[in-house]
């Protein structure tokens, strides 16, 4: 039997010599290949007279699985150290940029309006549209705004062939999105609650007026809304659309031909050393204007003023946009710039959401 | 308007401070924008007297003079020619900001001499063009007083921005009742005395308008002899200064005091150059006026004026001509106090484009019931400054009558609370229209009716009533009150189309683009490339040639974007605009299109190769935009169609059976315009109006997902085609071999050239197969492939390779 411990002790001395799997492998071939010489002694079993092949057959066995056991686990240490050798040499620059993936952004108007959406549908408004190219009946008459009003020149008009050459009406750009108002009233029966962002025109061009410009007027209409429903709507509003939970808002008395009583609105601010900052600050700033929708103009609509009444108002997008996001220019937002859609845009999956918070992280 | 605190002071009695007083104008609906006080820029300037004025030793025009401010006494270096002793002046000490030049004085040394301050001329404190000297003050003037207090410059003005519906505020008067009715101070009221006339009016005048033609329904004037126009009295050019008005002659002085203070515009003719009588008509079209304004004005028909017998003299309502101006030789004056329509004054005014005082408050409504009495005040003030011993005044001719301006409102008493949600008591309804002038005609338990003053033609309805009630009470009475809502949970607000925009948008944004919000007009030369064929709209009065035309397409308007960042070496852009695009056909038409445009390459990075952009990228834009909108790829057909603005080769349409809903590609190199060379530019619109949404059926579910067990067999062809052949067409012939089990087939190389016939293209397919049952064996997988290739064969013309 020495003999086979000796076998034993050489098989296992070399293997745990070997520094390499070839040479790993040469022993497996050698000891346990199919004319190895463990591979030989169990064949020699058979060959063994009777009585000694059981004692014999466990011996060799044994061994056999010792020696398979220990190439595996000889292998798995040069597995190791292989791997451990090679990952040395693998080594990136970590510093080094990355793939960009290009997103692109939304353009504040366009956010903006999402957030203005988002808030005002949960005051139970939905969107209402109408087109740009209009009548003047639509944008001003029914506004009660007749064409000899001193308040028809405070609006510079754009003017295109007349839609209809019959018309009493001429055919302008809108003004404000005021006229989807009235087509939503001569539309639909009350109660309505709608706003109605859009493009609006003006032929005015300088540092703070553009030829084209952005709106949203809000209308509600039913029995009961008053003007305290319009101060607690507007509260509401402005205080979630710029996340100041004690923004104060004043109202001023003020003058539009469409509404009765009207006001100004103004938010808090302070404007100390120059900066503008919103907030319960004691000075103010005036952000919209609104009213109670004058009698004239429900009459205009087929709404009987003396069943309904109820409240509109209205202020510029880019206007409140600039103030909750510091853009400083008005005409920087149709410049199509690229370093400014990068800077003042949004992500697109950055959608406005009550729930979810409107934006205020870019 | 401008309103100096002194004036407005004439006619309220109050203690309030200026603040007090600006913040409740503000709050009553007269806002204060400005406070303008030019006492301020005064503040530092005493009152000093000249004691000594010697002649200085090294210059002749020089003098040196001890000044003495009561206090102590200067030696003050004067160049002035009145420099001499005995005179009160105005001095500037070493320190004060001289408001004309605002430079701060210091200490000097003129000629050798010292010099420690400065009297001041009128120009150097602003106060007027008079450099000829140093300002004279009055010998009782006290010595060491401030300027502005001895002068009485210390008078804020107040800014107001005056809304249109309140004609009444447009007279300083008018701003004090309301003041008064806010209960900041009481209303002085004074009634001017009447004049009684000795003689009859030599001037008459004849109301000539067709009937019904109320133009013109009052006019009342009379003749004044005997005066002597002059320079007006030191208060009245103060007064007008002080609102920025410049002192002419007594006669058109006191017409503009009368319309500031008053809001009772007025007009003075010559009566010596009057031919004839006056005739108040409607102009025949084609009359001229040179106007006071030293233009010449042709009339349209219609416009109201005043003329005599050689023709028109004056514009009614909105300027005065020359021919009957008054002048420094006149003697002899007709005064003219009359009503005219608002309508009309607006109109006149805005067709020939002229502003004026008269203008203004005319169109937004002067009160008729001040015509009579206007006239009075202007007679009263004429006879006072510019008449003689010898002057006579003639009766007022009044032709016409007042116009009936009487209204009564009714009003519930509780209309306060139901309309703005305040709940003001009837007794304090009442006693605020009261003070402004509104007159209680009757009342019961639940309502009252009141008469509205001649001065209010703003006040219509009982809502403007309870205006007037909340303003004055204060809108800070106001609650803030939610608004009840009629569902807990948060509807959607925004229909079908709006839905598509947003999504378009963010999956644009999402794919790369940044959005951009460009004009809806351009030029008419890019218009006219862009539209297609259709009639475009013009706008009648353009800001500019380059903003003339409502756009026919959203590319223009991106491509010149594009163009623009190029032009600051931006030359990768990839841009997109959501938004409305015209076009006439016969009726103005107004649709939503999603436009995508890309330029230049891909971002040079170490980890990749840069990349131009291609008409493929465009198409995947449109195919996202339709994909993000509901339209399965599937049911799309792709043609090499699109409009001239695209690369004829390389460029296509998607549509949906007949309906066009894309368009994709190359932008055509003859409108690439400054682009560099190099640079490729790419484009997409994709119609959104023509995708039809899913209707009213709206559904959360989607179709059962089924995941097969088994493993799927991924086989490459390699096919030869003719170079026309499209590719969609090898992918459709492949599909429809066996539509159960094929899954999808993709191309993953086409290739042109070399071993290639110069006519024909190889196109590589990699296809999925889907066993469903079992797992395929060697010879299905081979009965499949040969109908692959059969397939390809026979629909495409393929071979396999």
């Amino acid at each position: 039997m020495s003999s086979v411990e000796n076998l034993k002790s050489s098989i296992l001395q070399s293997i745990s010599a070997a520094d390499n799997l070839s040479a790993l492998e040469e022993i497996r071939i050698s000891s346990l290949g199919k004319k190895g010489s463990v591979t030989a002694l169990v064949k020699s079993v058979s060959e063994l007279p009777a009585d000694e092949r059981k004692a014999a057959g466990a011996l060799f066995n044994s061994l056999k699985s010792m020696v398979s056991d220990a190439i595996d686990a000889k292998k798995a240490e040069l597995d190791a150290a292989s791997l451990l050798s090679r990952l040395k040499d693998e080594k990136i620059d970590v510093s080094a940029p990355v793939r960009s993936l290009d997103t692109g952004r939304i353009h504040p108007i366009s956010q903006t309006i999402d957030e203005i959406v988002s808030i005002f549908a949960n005051m139970g408004f939905s969107v209402a549209k109408g087109p740009d190219i209009e009548s003047e009946y639509y944008n001003f008459e029914a506004l009660n705004l007749p064409s000899s009003h001193p308040a028809r020149d405070m609006q510079a008009t754009f003017f295109v062939p007349d839609a209809e050459p019959e018309s009493l009406y001429k055919t302008v750009l809108r003004t404000q999105t005021s006229p989807v108002q009235i087509h939503a009233m001569l539309d639909k029966k009350p109660p309505i609650r709608i706003i109605t962002p859009g493009r609006t025109y003006r032929c005015d061009y300088d540092q703070t007026h553009t030829p084209m410009f952005h709106q949203v007027e809000g209308l509600v209409i039913d029995e009961t809304s008053n003007m305290s429903h319009l101060k607690g709507c507007l509260l509401d509003f402005l205080r979630a659309f710029f996340a100041i939970d004690d923004l104060p808002i004043r109202f001023r008395a003020s003058y539009f031909p469409f509404t009765e009583p009207s006001a100004e609105v103004d938010i808090g601010c302070s404007k100390k050393d120059g900066k503008l900052k919103m907030g319960n600050f004691g000075d103010w700033l005036e952000i919209l204007g609104c009213g109670m929708v004058h009698p004239n103009v429900l009459s205009n609509c087929g709404i009987d003023p003396q069943k309904y009444q109820g409240f509109a108002f209205g202020m510029g997008i880019e206007r409140i946009a600039m103030l909750k996001y510091g853009i400083p220019d008005l005409r920087t937002f149709f410049d199509s710039d690229l370093r400014w859609l990068r800077h003042y845009g949004f992500l697109p999956l950055d959608i406005p959401n009550s729930a979810f918070g409107n934006s205020l992280m870019k | 308007m401008k309103v100096p605190l002194s004036w407005l002071l004439e006619y309220i009695d109050t203690n309030a401070s200026l603040e007090k007083i600006c913040e409740t104008l503000t709050a009553i609906g007269l806002e204060v924008e400005e406070i303008i006080n030019p006492g301020k820029t005064l503040e530092p300037f005493i009152v000093a007297e000249v004691l000594e004025a010697e002649q200085h030793p090294n210059a002749d025009k020089l003098r040196v003079c001890k000044v003495s401010t009561g206090t102590e006494i200067l030696q003050i270096v004067c160049g002035a020619p009145n420099a001499r002793a005995g005179i009160k002046v105005v001095l500037a000490r070493p320190g004060d900001v001289i408001p004309a030049s605002k430079d701060k004085l210091k200490k000097g040394v003129i000629r050798g001499i010292e010099s420690q301050g400065m009297m001041c001329s009128a120009r150097e404190l602003g106060l007027g063009d008079n450099h000829e000297g140093i300002i004279e003050l009055d010998a009782n003037a006290p010595l060491g007083e401030k300027f502005a207090t001895y002068g009485s410059y210390d008078n804020p003005v107040l800014d107001i921005n005056l809304t249109p519906n309140r004609p009444d505020c447009a007279g300083i008067c008018g701003i004090a009742r309301d003041l008064a009715a806010a209960e900041i101070g009481t209303l002085k009221a004074s009634v001017p005395e009447t004049i009684e006339g000795t003689e009859k009016s030599s001037v008459s005048v004849s109301l000539d308008f067709p009937k019904g033609d109320n133009s013109c329904p009052l006019f009342v004037g009379r003749v004044i002899r005997n005066i002597k126009n002059c320079e007006s009295p030191e208060w009245l050019q103060k007064k007008l200064i002080s609102i920025g008005l410049r002192p002419i002659s007594a006669l058109v002085d006191i017409t503009n005091y009368l319309t500031i203070d008053r809001a009772r515009p007025l007009h003075v003719f010559d009566a010596d150059k009057i031919k004839g009588n006056l005739w108040v008509r409607p102009a025949k079209g084609g009359e001229t006026l040179e106007a006071l304004d030293n233009k010449t004005y042709t009339l349209e028909k219609g416009m109201t004026v005043i003329g005599d017998d050689t023709g028109v003299l004056s514009l009614a309502g909105v300027i005065g001509g020359a021919s009957s101006a008054c002048d420094e030789g006149t003697v002899s004056v007709f005064v003219e106090s009359a009503y005219f329509s608002p309508v009309r004054t607006a109109l006149t005014g805005r067709a020939l484009q002229i502003i004026s005082d008269a203008r203004y408050r005319f169109e937004r409504g002067v009160d008729p019931q001040i015509t009579i009495p206007g006239i009075e005040l202007a007679s009263k003030l004429i006879l006072d400054i510019c008449g003689t011993d010898s002057s006579v005044v003639s009766e007022l001719f009044v032709a016409g009558s007042v116009p009936d301006t009487t209204k009564v409102i009714a009003i519930k008493t509780d209309k306060c609370k139901r309309h703005v949600g305040v709940d003001v008591e009837a007794e304090t309804q009442k006693a605020i229209l009261q003070r402004l002038g509104f007159k209680i005609v009757s009342e019961d338990n639940s309502s009252f009716s009141v008469s509205v003053p001649s001065y209010r033609p703003d006040v219509e309805h009982d809502t403007d009533l309870v205006e007037e009630v909340i303003r004055i009470k204060g809108y800070d009475n106001i609650p803030a009150v939610s608004l009840p809502r009629d569902s807990v949970v948060t509807k959607c607000a925004i229909d079908n189309d709006d839905i598509k925009i947003r999504s378009a948008k963010r999956i644009l944004a999402y794919r790369g683009l940044l959005e951009c919000i460009t004009w809806s007009f351009l030029s008419e030369k890019e218009a006219n490339i862009f539209s297609g064929g259709a009639k475009l709209i013009n706008l009648l009065n353009p800001i500019s040639s380059d903003l003339s035309v409502m756009r026919p397409g959203i590319i223009p308007n991106l491509l010149s974007a594009a163009l623009r960042n190029a032009n600051k070496a931006m030359y990768a852009s990839a841009l997109f605009e959501v938004g409305p695009v015209f076009h006439d056909d016969g009726q103005y038409k107004q649709i939503t299109v999603a436009g995508a445009l890309r330029s230049g390459h891909s971002e040079r990075n170490w980890l990749s190769t840069e990349r131009p952009v291609d008409a493929f990228d465009a198409k995947a834009d449109a195919l996202a935009v339709l994909s993000a909108c509901g339209v399965a790829p599937d049911s799309l057909q792709v043609s090499p169609e699109a409009p001239a603005w695209y690369h004829p080769g390389r460029s296509g349409c998607l549509k949906q059976g007949k309906v066009l809903l894309a368009y994709f590609g190359e932008i055509h190199p003859t409108l690439r315009y400054e682009f560099p060379e190099n640079t490729p530019v790419v484009a997409c619109e994709v119609f959104l109006d023509n995708i039809i949404s899913k209707g009213k059926q709206k559904t959360s579910e989607k179709p059962l997902l089924k995941l097969e067990d088994l493993q799927p067999v991924f086989r490459d062809f390699a096919f030869v085609v003719s170079k026309d052949t499209p590719a969609a067409k090898i992918i459709q012939a492949i599909k429809s071999a066996d539509k159960e089990l094929i899954k999808d087939v993709s191309i993953f190389d086409i290739y042109e050239g070399e071993n290639i016939s110069e006519s024909q293209k190889s196109v590589a397919v990699n296809v999925v197969i889907q066993p469903l049952v079992k797992t395929m064996t060697d010879e299905e997988i081979h009965v499949i492939s040969s109908k692959i290739i059969e397939s390809a064969a026979n629909t495409a013309g393929a071979v396999l390779r």
